[in-house]
């Protein structure tokens, strides 16, 4: 951007806050039918992005298995990378802690969490989808230093996690896949929200 | 602080120059004030000049309220001091911190908003870009799901006050571009019914928010109290979803992705769902219930004397206005309806106050919120009948605050329970 037309923008902006009327009879109401009528069809404000650009940061990795990065690792590779990257924090067969407690299951699937307070949760006994291993640990983990496992090593500790939760069996590979695959002891525990308000407690 | 500094002087000088005084007049001044200075207060203020103006205000020497913490090298929260503020504003850095990969410091020049997927054109918003769009602004409360757990048990602990209790709870005025701005914007698929937010600190956050919401009254929000919104809340810009669950309103935004499905990230399946007595688990539990608690008189107060007092405390709900507080003074038997402070917000804390006249015996607190849906708060066994003792997060039961007959004041129903 020139520099001229970045102080024009400063201007625009500062005039743009001293004209917008407040708004004291309805909270956030601004999008109001009588303002948008006369909004044009676009402001022509931001940037057209490229595929690259989305690329780049588009990580997700959900159940149906679209955009899971390219890769695969072995149950016998997770444990490497687990003893390695993981056991510090998360003992050394996923029970130990001192953070969160990775690997445990109930007898029969039992799922008494909200009976009563007390039970771990745990992936093998309250995680609903196995991609959401590769996801949260491809971004968040290993917490001191995120983001820095190749594909190939997160979808091998996803393997070795899901061993570990006896999910799958030791010979398992996963990759986009195997992983999206697997179904997850407690999948089905899950409910929507059917709180609406009103009179009853829910 | 007796003698002047070098800057306060400095600063003296130049605000009585640009006040019209001579120069002369100016430096003569500036030497009298050796014992004056914000940090010592005068027997008699009016027989001394007091303190020049100054770039930056600070809060009075004896009113320093902070942040309530737990071990700093492992905490990942810290808590409003509900019990020391007034009104229903939080200042903005008394707000409340809840993050999971610590407060990331982002370059503001190279801060982009990327909105993609089911879009007709994918786009990225620079912060200058965000602060062009018709902007918008509202008072609203931001708390965490998980506030209020201290106070989920039948033997809860007795010696915590309000923040430690329910101190996950901020109140902002927040400045911002409507998220549906930005979605007509990008052409928005009518088939999209979800929109993954993402931030860019170091859990690279995620939470999958229903498309209505977005559409409804979503904010893509860069000031707070009139500021910018300060690093630990989201600098420099976050997703605020009034009435909405506070890790769901991701800070740091940096992706929105529309799509028809939620993503499932960890955030709404190991964490921020309600396992229920039933064998279930509620998912995507996004607002936030009516919800009060008293903030006067509270543990760790005594108070001492008997007469007049104030009840004061504040009411708030994620389904709109509050409508009424109701308050007992004799574990509730009697409840009888609070003041509420002008003007109700929708999703915003209500401030409540109720005269009471205490003849010194023992005396039980309550407060019991009832937003515009009719949604009454429950007390606690109501809730863990509805949800299970073990359940997780919305923890929004009645707080029993018990003033015993020394004035001292401890939180839940019984002596010793
Ligand atoms: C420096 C300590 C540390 C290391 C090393 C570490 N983690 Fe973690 N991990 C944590 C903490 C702390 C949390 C909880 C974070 C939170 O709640 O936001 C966590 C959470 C998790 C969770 C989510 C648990 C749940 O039930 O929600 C998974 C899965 C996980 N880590 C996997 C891994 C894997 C795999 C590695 C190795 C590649 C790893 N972690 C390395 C500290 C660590």
């Amino acid at each position: 951007m020139t520099r001229r037309r970045q102080s024009l923008l400063a201007v625009m902006t500062l005039a743009s806050f001293g004209c917008t009327p407040p708004d004291m009879s309805n909270q956030g109401g601004v999008a109001a039918a009588s303002v948008a009528a006369e909004w044009p069809a676009s402001f022509s404000i931001g940037q057209n992005a490229s595929s690259a650009q989305i690329a780049a940061i588009n990580i997700d990795f959900g159940p149906d298995g679209e955009g899971a990065p390219l890769g695969s690792g072995s149950v016998a590779e997770g444990r490497a990378v687990y003893d390695t990257r993981c056991s510090v924090c998360h003992g050394a067969t996923g029970t130990e802690g001192p953070n969160d407690r990775l690997v445990g299951r109930i007898p029969d699937d039992a799922f008494p969490f909200g009976e009563a307070r007390g039970t771990r949760r745990t992936i093998g006994n309250y995680w609903p989808y196995a991609t959401t291993i590769f996801d949260y640990v491809n971004r968040a983990m290993p917490m001191t230093a995120p983001g820095s496992l190749t594909a190939n090593e997160v979808y091998a500790v996803a393997a070795y996690i899901l061993f570990l939760n006896e999910i799958v069996p030791e010979n398992a590979v996963m990759n986009a896949q195997t992983l999206p695959a697997v179904v997850m002891p407690a999948q089905n525990r899950f409910v929507r929200d059917n709180r609406e308000g009103g009179a009853e407690v829910r | 602080m007796g003698k002047i500094s070098r800057r306060t002087m400095l600063g003296a000088t130049g605000g009585l120059i640009a006040g019209g005084l001579l120069k002369t007049q100016a430096d003569a001044l500036t030497v009298a004030p050796e014992t004056a200075g914000p940090q010592v207060a005068q027997a008699d203020p009016t027989k001394i000049l007091g303190a020049p103006t100054s770039q930056l205000g600070e809060r009075a020497p004896g009113e320093q309220p902070r942040r309530v913490m737990g071990n700093p090298a492992v905490a990942a929260s810290s808590r409003t001091p509900l019990e020391q503020l007034r009104g229903i504003i939080t200042p903005a850095d008394l707000h409340f911190e809840r993050h999971h990969a610590g407060v990331p410091a982002i370059d503001p020049d190279r801060y982009e908003l990327l909105i993609h997927g089911m879009v007709d054109r994918p786009m990225t918003f620079s912060l200058a870009d965000l602060k062009r769009f018709p902007a918008e602004s509202r008072i609203g409360f931001v708390e965490c799901s998980g506030n209020g757990g201290a106070a989920y048990s039948r033997n809860a602990a007795q010696d915590r006050s309000p923040s430690q209790i329910d101190g996950l709870l901020s109140t902002s005025e927040w400045t911002g571009v409507a998220l549906s701005t930005l979605l007509r914007e990008v052409g928005l698929s009518s088939d999209a019914t979800w929109l993954l937010a993402e931030g860019g600190d170091a859990a690279v956050m995620s939470r999958s928010i229903p498309v209505e919401k977005a559409l409804d009254d979503a904010m893509i929000a860069y000031g707070q109290n009139g500021e910018a919104i300060r690093p630990a809340q989201g600098y420099p810009a976050r997703l605020h979803l009034p009435g909405w669950e506070g890790n769901a309103q991701v800070k740091w935004i940096r992706r929105l992705e529309a799509s028809d499905r939620p993503s499932m990230t960890r955030e709404e399946t190991s964490k921020y769902t309600d396992p229920l007595a039933d064998g279930t688990a509620r998912q995507f539990s996004l607002v936030m219930d009516a919800k009060s608690t008293i903030t006067f008189p509270t543990f760790p107060y005594q108070l001492p004397d008997t007469g007049w007092w104030e009840i004061r405390g504040l009411a708030w709900s994620g389904r709109g206005r509050i409508t009424r507080v109701d308050i007992t003074t004799d574990g509730g038997n009697t409840w009888v309806p609070a003041q509420l402070q002008d003007t109700v917000l929708s999703k915003c804390a209500t401030r409540f106050r109720h005269i009471w006249n205490w003849d010194g015996d023992p005396a039980l607190l309550m407060s019991r919120a009832t937003d515009e849906t009719g949604y009454v708060q429950p007390d606690l066994e109501t809730l863990m009948a509805a949800r299970g003792p073990g359940t997780s997060y919305h923890y929004n039961s009645i707080r029993p605050w018990r003033v015993e007959s020394d004035g001292r004041v401890f939180f839940g129903p019984r002596d010793g329970a």
